[in-house]
């Protein structure tokens, strides 16, 4: 999971725009760490669980597994104001890591960029839906696990207004909470196996939660490994006059790649069959006229081709060359191979035979 | 009766051989590219058809099925490049493997 195919985030801008909705509602507690905070509000004023119907998709399953049907239109009318709260929680896994992680190095607002490096496998573009469902599904059960058991100390470490409130948060869902109960699971423990007081047969819902539960029991790695990310910023493409493009961040994604930007130019420019040349700010400077997603599908087959290792996926890999040919060798694996050289092939003439005398 | 253990060959002293194998494979790699002109215009080149399929034919077959013109050049090191008008590549693999030739040759290059 923690490699699959780098790629560029094209959530990176879009990610954006959903976090700075999704922070509305957040307002004026503007805590990352609290959950939504409807549901909060269900436990908080009283200390004990004030029952005003089911308030997340889980509790709902639990109704309706428990209660029969009563409430069942009202399910239906609730079914999306929910899906999104749901969703609304899982967007804030990336704040809470980030927060845990490294607190204090950006506001949330810049952690919408870095976001999704850290969190959910957002845009394997050849991955299956099945898998991406279940990834996150992995990532939502994480981030309530980990909001659990850090919850008391993320209370004491953000030290903001909000601190007590948060602390009688945290006391009520660590507490006899039905909210906590079927949203989160805790551990192993029978309270978490509602199946175990009733004769009735487990569903399904609640042993996916006792899967997960025990697994992230067992292996607390999981944890922080799911959320690592290959991410390169996308290449930033103007137009300078009407034939050239710049490519202005070719050193920084080449750093990134750990890639010789030579290598990268020659590349670039074979597959474009264009040249081009750097300029004094370390630009790139293309003929021809170029758009920020034509170039990253090229930085793409790139990265495919010569940075990702054929093995094992990982990006981790250097490039060196030895008698003439390039040797790829993983990191992460140890894996060793060759890889094709760059091409430029055919060339066609394009423009004036007369100004194209050069050689 | 064959027992694969006993056999002479030995896995990993072929392992070079293969990668020699991959490597002429390569060569036949079929490349479809695109270059820019001026404006909005581009040209198709196509290099490394093989030499059972006659260029001639095939490029007045491209010509008449993506309706845009076309030459054929001569290179000194690529030999025959079919050249077309026109950002004709997908048109051109969808083509070839229609006719038969295994989509894993066929290189697309460009943006």
């Amino acid at each position: 999971m923690a490699s699959e195919e780098p790629l560029f985030d094209p959530s990176l801008k879009k990610k954006k725009k959903k976090v700075l909705f999704q922070e509305d509602p957040l307002g004026a507690e503007a805590d990352p760490t609290t959950p939504a905070p409807t549901s909060l509000d269900n436990t908080t004023t009283t200390g004990e669980a004030v029952d005003l119907g089911p308030s997340t998709a889980h509790e709902q399953m639990q109704r309706a597994v428990n209660g029969g049907g009563d409430d069942a239109p009202k399910e239906d009318e609730d079914m999306f104001a929910d899906m999104k709260k749901k969703k609304k929680k899982k967007k804030e896994i990336p704040m809470d890591f980030q927060t845990e992680d490294a607190p204090g190095t950006s506001t949330p607002d810049n952690d919408a960029a870095a976001a999704p490096a850290a969190s959910e496998d957002l845009d394997f573009s050849d991955m299956k839906k099945k898998k991406k469902s279940k990834s996150k599904k992995i990532d939502l059960e994480a981030f309530e696990k980990e909001l659990q058991e850090t919850a008391a100390k993320d209370a004491d470490d953000d030290g903001d207004i909000d601190g007590e409130h948060l602390a009688d948060i945290d006391e009520a869902e660590l507490g006899e909470d039905p909210f906590a109960q079927t949203d989160g699971p805790v551990g192993l423990d029978a309270d978490n196996e509602p199946w175990l007081k009733s004769d009735r047969d487990y569903t399904y819902p609640e042993l996916l939660h006792r899967f997960y539960a025990s697994l992230h029991a067992s292996n607390p790695a999981l944890l922080t490994s799911s959320g690592k990310r290959y991410t390169i910023a996308p290449p930033s493409i103007h137009r300078e006059g009407n034939k050239k493009s710049i490519f202005a961040n070719v050193t920084d994604i080449c750093k990134r790649m750990h890639r010789q930007p030579e290598h990268v130019i020659q590349f670039l420019f074979s597959e474009m069959g264009t040249t081009g040349s750097v300029d004094g700010a370390g630009r790139l400077v293309i003929k021809g006229r170029f758009q920020q997603k034509q170039v990253e599908n090229v930085l793409r087959r790139y990265i495919v081709e010569y940075v990702t290792c054929k093995t094992c996926k990982s990006p981790d890999t250097l490039l060196t060359k030895e008698n003439r040919i390039f040797f790829m060798s993983c990191e992460s694996c140890g894996s060793r191979r060759s890889v094709n050289p760059i091409k430029s092939g055919f060339q066609a003439q394009v423009g004036k035979r007369s100004k194209n005398k050069t050689g | 009766m064959s027992v694969q253990n006993l056999n002479s060959f030995d896995p990993f002293a072929d392992e070079g051989d293969l990668g020699n194998n991959d490597v002429g494979a390569q060569q036949n790699y079929i490349h479809i590219r695109i270059q820019q002109r001026n404006g909005r215009k581009t040209l198709t080149t196509l290099q490394g058809l093989p030499k059972e399929y006659d260029s001639k034919k095939l490029l007045k077959a491209f010509k008449k099925e993506f309706a845009c013109n076309g030459t054929l050049v001569d290179d000194e090191e690529m030999g025959q490049v079919i050249q077309l008008q026109g950002d004709q590549r997908v048109k051109i693999s969808n083509f070839l493997t229609e006719e038969g030739i295994p989509r894993t040759t066929i290189k697309l290059h460009g943006f």
